[in-house]
């Protein structure tokens, strides 16, 4: 019973990671006043590129990686887009998912069936082996304890260090920050592709540690949901992570109830994730002056320092 | 001035197919004219052209109404999806009874499903200030397991084999051809008329200059007594709807049944028509024969260069992109000129003193 328990949560925690990993990237981004719907989009570019370089080095690490390059080098995409030429934010962010839906199918063909070795869950001898605390503690896929660690750096950073201070500051009043002095297009940049790096490393989580395999569009909304994400986490890195293991827990209760024989039609247990993203969205928006509180003033407006 | 961002942006795209071939090895001038010529050089690739444009400037035009109201309506192939259920739903209903109302009403029904589908974001939305953007999407997942589970279970053809299909849809429920020795059929004609419908929606009617004033200046909207919950109910609904539609012309035109997927990305390919179009019904209408020849090209390269169709979604992306940088030179002037050394200093000067 306790095994099995353990191996319940553990197995949440590896479908919420990718959550957890995309979650904190955006969080960071919305934080400096930029909405990047592009997520799926860096994730899917992200899963294919680490997909193809661990395919090809036989290095999972090195695909890892190049998988987080390909997702700031995309967010950069949307950077020049949305921060140098002032585009719409919404709209960049669109093209930047339809993008790399587009891209990584093209670019992953050849590897659709290919079978690599992909990252192993740790296996500390003694540890990891031990009952119950084992599997519970010492057993996951290393990525796993990196998106916690990422958490905690995302709170530290933001709330506990000055450049985290500035990057809200530029995220409240971009105007404010520029009078003081902060080279605000500069710092929403680094945030950008902060964002970019973490979806990237996500999608190559999907691709190289939880599959590990490619698929056209493998990432499944899970970039959308990691949008959805912030803001039922009200913008706090913390909750991003009840939010992501909650959505895992809600992906794996689809698998058990298929494993026990429940009469449900397997699609409509397979829509669950999406409807409890609707419906936390929902719940927690319907306080919009929680919502306006905690979002980031400047969020989504475009801002150009001599405008 | 604003029309000349879509220009560029075509052809800075196909500049970029043009390399892209070029790398793959491929004879580009060759590929050129495969892809973006030789579909459409006879008769039934120009129906095709025609018959593949009609839900896409059916989605563009409803979404267009919602994105001009500021209403991020990203939804439309889940709409669409549920557009062909209910279309089709009512085409299994009747089976062989055919009835001159068959037709109609299969397009009524699909037109009430995409709008209801879209109604559950303006309710999420104006209801409990949800994101329309995150529910719409997360919506297009849920119509497609809907979808999937009818044509796996209740819906299947008992005599098809266990294939996930539903049975084939009599002829008289099907949308009459237009052109004989071609696949083009009277949707193209309803989406015209839905195109200029929604002209004179917006640019005649108190309702779409509302949503326009809303769009543009949601201030000046709220101040003069514009309903914001109005314009994103009405921006929702008219996408939702349209995409219906679409997904009844898809179910009772070219595919003749309900398949587990309808749509080769219709819905989200919309969304770049829409932008690249301008937002403007004339330019929809341009965009959408774009779009649909970037779909024909593929499926083209598929069989005659040995490219991935994939290659379709990857223009589809390059050209909103292009348009988006585009627009910028079109609506600013931009100067050259070196950064004043003064904006670095201060924060550097900031830190010595804290």
């Amino acid at each position: 019973m306790m095994e099995h328990v353990a191996t319940l949560v553990a197995l949440t925690l590896a479908a919420g990671t990718p959550l957890v990993l995309a979650g904190a990237g955006e969080l960071v981004t919305e934080r400096s006043g930029v909405l990047n719907l592009g997520v799926e989009g860096m994730m899917l570019v992200g899963a294919v590129v680490a997909f193809m370089v661990a395919a090809t080095t036989k290095a999972p690490w090195l695909g890892i990686g190049a998988g987080m390059l390909a997702g700031a080098a995309l967010s950069l995409v949307f950077g020049v887009l949305t921060l140098s030429l002032m585009a719409n934010q919404v709209a960049a962010g669109l093209a930047l998912s339809l993008f790399g839906v587009g891209l990584s199918a093209f670019v992953g063909l050849g590897y659709v069936s290919v079978v690599i070795e992909g990252v192993q869950p740790l296996a500390i001898s003694g540890l990891s082996d031990l009952p119950f605390l084992g599997k519970l503690l010492f057993a996951h896929s290393p990525l796993v304890y990196v998106s916690l660690a990422l958490v905690a750096a995302v709170q530290w950073f933001l709330f506990r260090t000055r450049a985290g201070l500035i990057v809200r500051a530029v995220g409240e009043s971009p105007e404010a920050a520029h009078a003081i002095g902060y080279p605000v297009i500069a710092i929403r940049y680094a945030a950008v592709a902060f964002g970019g790096a973490c979806a990237g490393l996500a999608g190559a989580y999907l691709a190289v540690a939880y599959t590990p395999l490619w698929t056209e569009g493998m990432t499944a909304g899970r970039g959308w949901i990691a949008l959805a994400l912030v803001v039922f986490a009200t913008w706090k890195p913390w909750r991003v992570l009840a939010g992501a293991y909650l959505f895992g827990a809600v992906t794996l209760a689809q698998f058990q109830a298929q494993a026990l024989g429940v009469a449900v039609p397997s699609q409509l247990l397979s829509m669950l994730p999406y409807l409890a993203t609707i419906l936390v969205l929902t719940l927690i928006s319907r306080d919009a002056a929680t919502i306006r509180l905690n979002a980031p003033a400047a969020l989504g407006k475009p801002y150009h320092p001599d405008a | 001035m604003a029309w000349l961002s879509p220009l560029f942006a075509a052809a800075a795209t196909l500049v970029v197919g043009f390399v892209l071939f070029s790398i793959l090895g491929k004879n580009p001038f060759a590929a050129f004219y495969i892809f973006f010529v030789k579909p459409v050089d006879n008769l039934y690739g120009v129906g095709e052209l025609l018959l593949k444009a009609s839900p896409l400037m059916l989605c563009a035009i409803g979404l267009a109404a919602g994105y001009r109201a500021n209403v991020w309506n990203i939804g439309a192939e889940g709409q669409l999806t549920l557009g062909a259920i209910c279309g089709g739903g009512v085409a299994l209903a009747l089976g062989d009874t055919p009835s001159a109302w068959a037709l109609p009403l299969m397009l009524v029904a699909g037109a009430v499903g995409g709008g209801a589908w879209a109604a559950i974001p303006a309710w999420l939305k104006t209801r409990f200030n949800a994101n329309e953007i995150l529910v719409s999407l997360m919506l297009v997942y849920v119509a497609s397991f809907v979808l999937s589970w009818l044509v796996h279970g209740p819906w299947r053809d008992p005599e098809g084999f266990n294939f996930p299909q539903s049975r084939l849809f009599p002829d008289a429920l099907l949308l009459p051809n237009l052109v004989p020795g071609t696949r083009l059929n009277a949707a193209f004609l309803l989406a015209l008329a839905v195109v200029a419908a929604a002209w004179v929606f917006m640019r005649r009617s108190l309702s779409g200059f509302q949503m326009r004033v809303a769009g543009l200046a949601p201030a000046a909207a709220n101040y003069a007594g514009i309903s914001a919950r109005r314009t994103v109910w009405l921006g929702m609904l008219i996408g939702g709807a349209t995409a219906g539609i679409a997904g009844v012309d898809e179910a009772a035109g070219p595919i003749g049944q309900l398949l587990p997927s309808m749509s080769p990305g219709y819905g989200f390919a919309a969304i770049i028509v829409a932008f690249v179009g301008r937002l403007h019904p004339l330019g929809i209408l341009l965009a959408s024969l774009l779009m649909s020849l970037l779909y024909l090209g593929g499926e083209a390269a598929q069989i005659a260069l040995a490219l991935p169709s994939a290659v379709t979604g990857l223009f589809q992306g390059t050209l909103l992109f292009f348009l988006l940088a585009a627009d910028v030179f079109i609506n600013f002037r931009l100067r050259l000129r070196y950064a004043a050394a003064a904006i670095g200093a201060g924060p550097a000067a900031m830190e010595k003193t804290a």
